[in-house]
């Protein structure tokens, strides 16, 4: 390959994207269906076959014990965080789980963990990218949500990995689409980001100065987006149901989907109509019917919007700014589309926000940006630099369960502090350090990150030992400790015990077991494009019959063809993409004398030596740019 | 002279060197300081060092970029702060400001102990009696009484409170000033007298000694207001 392509990569609660920079314009990049979002729904067929997107959300009606949506809300997290979503979501967790453990999801009879699930998804948009340059795709830059603490953002790393992409960058959210936003406006002028997604809430604020990007502030929360209204307009919908029909369908999950994706189409509808009725047929054929008003959605859905307005002041006190300090406001996120949210948007910002960049693909447009920038850059964006902060502040367990802050929330990332450490205790050689993030005093109440075990500390007399600990948050926001013991120079060794996440050698064996996924993938794909080039050159052939050049033919040629097109049919539902390939190229020579005599006498010479399907003579499913035929090299 | 950071000939990073914050930007160890002119110059550094521009160098300069960018980004957010700057050249001067941190507060109430902290002198009368009057209205809300008058009072005080702070300052760019005078006679290579410097130094610290004290005190104030 002469040029590394980057994609940049929006991994949503409800709908990813992969985009790609192209020229000096991002562009979201198509799947098979021609559909930019890919949603974030993954089922397991009766065949223990993988399905992403479009295909696995009838699954979430049919079978919803063999699909999972919305794995976002789980990663980085534990069985005892997650409580509150397995109340609302229909998650359903391996039974053998201990506290502490990573999560696994039950989907059909396997299981599975939020990052390889994610995986599944940054597959398909992988393989979406490789069909659309006809190459293969290995790195990446991933969005995640300003707020996502170190667990979160090292699952989605991981789920990366698994995937087969080597991840570049992590970019929050509300800067990607600043990105996208601030790639014409090279002026400076302080802005607003609100991100209201499927289930996350970021608001950051930013200064732009002549290409550089300077988060000043952010704030948010990893649990609050358009899922929440859902679940409220859902409950609401079965107490009705129960209270009016009689019928308790809180256990039928078929149900509960049937009514969620009623909830959904009215949500949307809400947004544009003053009102709109509720129409689901349950199990056994009784109906539930409901109108719903604006006003009185608006009522409903008041208190979840509102709980944005904590972190929205948070940021600007952070930042030291007054609403008329802010330039502009830009909305990000399908449920920026609400017109009760965008209210509350003009009313803390004081001006109507910017929504021209379409708030569904706008992240995954600012991360092919970035892209573009670590890529070497090009014209758009040779004068573009991001500066983001981390959300949330890191600290270490202090004796009595206190927390000391070595690096405050929203400082710039890269950052380092150095701490030291000694020992209590004469001949002892290891130190146990535990580090925590978040704005809680104690530790309890903090999120854990991880346990330090430092060992190897020469036996000194108590209080002699000098550990100093580095503490590096990366441009990712991602934790990295480094120790060594000062008076020896030694450098100590670290035992990390992520609190919730993957250790690297199960990252490395769900990478091994991710290849058989690749390779079925892989051997699946061959065989659907001999097919499509089966029926390329069966169509071109099919015209040539009609056409004055048949006739032109010896009846042994004509013969052979026959044959040979008879044998490709039968090649052809099997799974043996070579000995479709094989039948294709003979067919492909048989054909050739024909695919000449069919061109026009004067360009007859030109084209010696051409093909079938070269020649293009066919109707066939020609596949035009953006769509080229895939051409992967594994 | 600031820190080679890069190669002037092909803008490569150059690796990490320990140096203090006012060294990393070029600039003498002085209090009084261009905030604008560091702000270019951040953004000028972090356009050659950031890991982002040197995405594609080789690993180890990958790995200096890192290392380096959070030098100029510690640097940058000490510096850029009146306060944080003056605590860092105090550290740099070998003064602990520990004793008046929130968590040495919080340690220092929970363990029982008296924390080493001294009012300030002028602030005494004023802390007593507004120790007293928290103390009360603490015990009100604990009854779950309310006592509106003493409340303003409280509120009032907080104002008195308020607007010394800001007045602080004023106070810090005339310590500020002193301190610079010396590092200029220091540099032109003029003596100056150790008990100078500590004097110097001693004024600064108790300006800043006085402003936790009163954001403490505030702290306070509104905890107890907040209940």
């Amino acid at each position: 390959m002469s040029t590394e392509r980057i994609i940049g990569i929006d991994l949503g609660t409800t709908n990813s994207l992969v985009a790609y920079m192209e020229d000096d314009r991002p562009v979201v990049i198509p799947g098979e269906d021609g559909s930019n979002l890919v949603p974030s729904v993954v089922a397991l067929d009766e065949g223990d076959q993988i399905i992403v997107g479009n295909g696995a959300r009838k699954y979430l009606i049919e079978t919803p014990e063999r699909a999972v949506y919305s794995v976002k809300r789980l990663m980085g997290r534990g069985v005892e965080d997650v409580q509150d979503e397995l109340k609302l979501f229909p998650f359903r967790l391996a039974d053998d789980l201990a506290a502490g453990e990573v999560l696994r999801i039950k989907l059909g009879n396997k299981t599975y963990t939020p990052p390889e699930v994610s995986a599944f998804i940054l597959r398909q948009l992988k393989r979406n990218a490789e069909r659309y340059f006809g190459g293969p795709v290995t790195k990446a830059v991933i969005t995640v949500p300003a707020y996502f603490n170190d667990a979160q953002r090292q699952a989605t790393k991981d789920a990366g990995r698994i995937a087969g992409l080597d991840v570049l960058r992590l970019v929050n959210e509300p800067t990607a689409a600043s990105l996208a936003y601030g790639l014409d406006k090279k002026e400076t002028a302080t802005v607003a980001v609100y991100d209201l997604g499927g289930g996350t809430f970021d608001i950051s604020i930013l200064k732009l100065h002549e290409g550089i990007f300077e988060v000043i502030a952010t704030n948010g929360d990893t649990h609050l987006g358009g899922d929440d209204i859902d679940n409220l307009l859902i409950a609401i919908a079965l107490d009705d149901i129960q209270g009016d029909l009689g019928l308790d369908v809180r256990r039928s999950g078929e149900a509960v989907q049937t009514i969620r994706k009623a909830v959904i189409d009215a949500k949307i509808a809400l947004s544009s109509n003053d009102q709109t009725t509720l129409d689901i047929e349950l199990p056994g054929g009784k109906r539930y019917q409901r109108t719903i008003t604006r006003e009185q959605y608006e009522q409903l859905i008041r208190p979840v919007v509102d709980r944005t307005v904590g972190p929205v002041r948070q940021a600007m006190k952070d930042a030291g700014l007054t609403p008329q300090q802010i330039d502009e406001a830009v909305l990000v996120g399908g449920s920026t589309r609400i017109p009760l949210v965008r209210k509350l948007v003009e009313d803390q910002f004081q001006r109507t926000p910017h929504a021209d960049l379409n708030p569904d693909e706008v992240v995954a447009l600012g991360a092919a940006v970035q892209a573009d920038i670590l890529s070497g850059g090009s014209e758009a964006t040779k004068e573009m630099l991001l500066l983001d902060v981390t959300p949330l502040s890191l600290g270490i367990e202090s004796l009595g369960g206190g927390v000391v802050k070595i690096i405050h929330r929203n400082s710039t990332i890269p950052e380092s502090a150095t701490e030291h450490f000694t020992t209590g205790v004469e001949g002892q050689t290891s130190v146990a350090i535990h580090v925590v993030q978040g704005e809680r005093e104690l530790a309890k109440d903090c999120r854990s990150l991880a346990r330090f075990d430092l060992k190897g500390i020469p036996p000194m007399p108590a209080g002699l030992p000098r550990i100093e600990v580095k503490f590096l948050l990366d441009a990712n926001g991602i934790l990295h400790v480094s120790a060594r013991e000062a008076r020896s120079g030694k450098e100590a060794e670290i035992e990390v015990q992520p609190s919730y996440g993957l250790t690297d050698e199960q990252v490395e064996g769900m990478i091994l077991e991710s290849f058989d996924y690749a390779e079925e993938d892989f051997a699946q794909r061959q065989v659907i494009e001999a097919r499509n080039e089966g029926d390329t050159i069966m169509a071109a052939l099919e015209k040539g019959r009609k056409s004055p050049a048949w006739q032109q033919l010896t009846s042994r040629e004509r013969a052979d063809i026959g044959k040979l097109e008879d044998a490709l049919k039968a090649v052809m539902p099997h799974q043996d993409y070579q000995a479709i390939r094989s039948a294709i190229d003979a067919l492909n020579q048989a054909t050739m004398h024909l695919a000449e005599l069919m061109m026009d006498s004067a360009v007859t010479s030109a084209l010696k030596g051409k093909t079938m399907e070269t020649a293009d003579v066919g109707e066939g499913p020609a596949s035009p740019h953006p769509i080229a035929k895939a051409e992967i090299k594994s | 002279m600031r820190a080679a950071h890069y190669c002037q000939e092909c803008g490569k990073v150059q690796p990490p060197a320990p140096v203090d914050y006012f060294s990393f930007f070029g600039l003498p160890p002085k209090l009084n300081l261009d905030t604008a002119q560091l702000e270019r110059d951040f953004y000028a550094l972090s356009r050659k060092l950031h890991p982002d521009i040197n995405a594609k160098a080789h690993s180890r300069e990958q790995e200096w970029s890192l290392e380096k960018t959070s030098q100029l980004n510690d640097a940058y957010r000490t510096l850029k702060d009146p306060i944080l700057r003056t605590e860092y050249l105090l550290r740099l001067e070998g003064v602990h400001l520990e004793e008046q941190s929130k968590a040495a507060t919080d340690a220092a109430r929970q363990s029982g102990t008296a924390k080493k902290q001294v009012v300030p002198p002028d602030l005494l009368e004023e802390v007593f009696e507004l120790n007293l009057q928290l103390e009360e209205l603490r015990m009100d809300k604990k009854m779950g009484e309310s006592d509106p008058a003493l409340e303003q009072e409280l509120q009032n005080a907080k104002r008195s409170l308020t607007t010394k702070q800001s007045a602080m300052l004023e106070e810090l760019t005339a310590a500020w000033n002193q301190w610079d005078a010396i590092v200029e006679r220091t540099s032109n290579g003029e003596s100056v007298l150790e008990s100078e410097r500590a004097s110097a130094r001693d004024r600064l610290l108790a300006i800043l000694n006085r402003r936790t004290y009163i954001r403490n005190l505030l702290r306070e104030v509104d905890e107890v207001l907040e209940k």
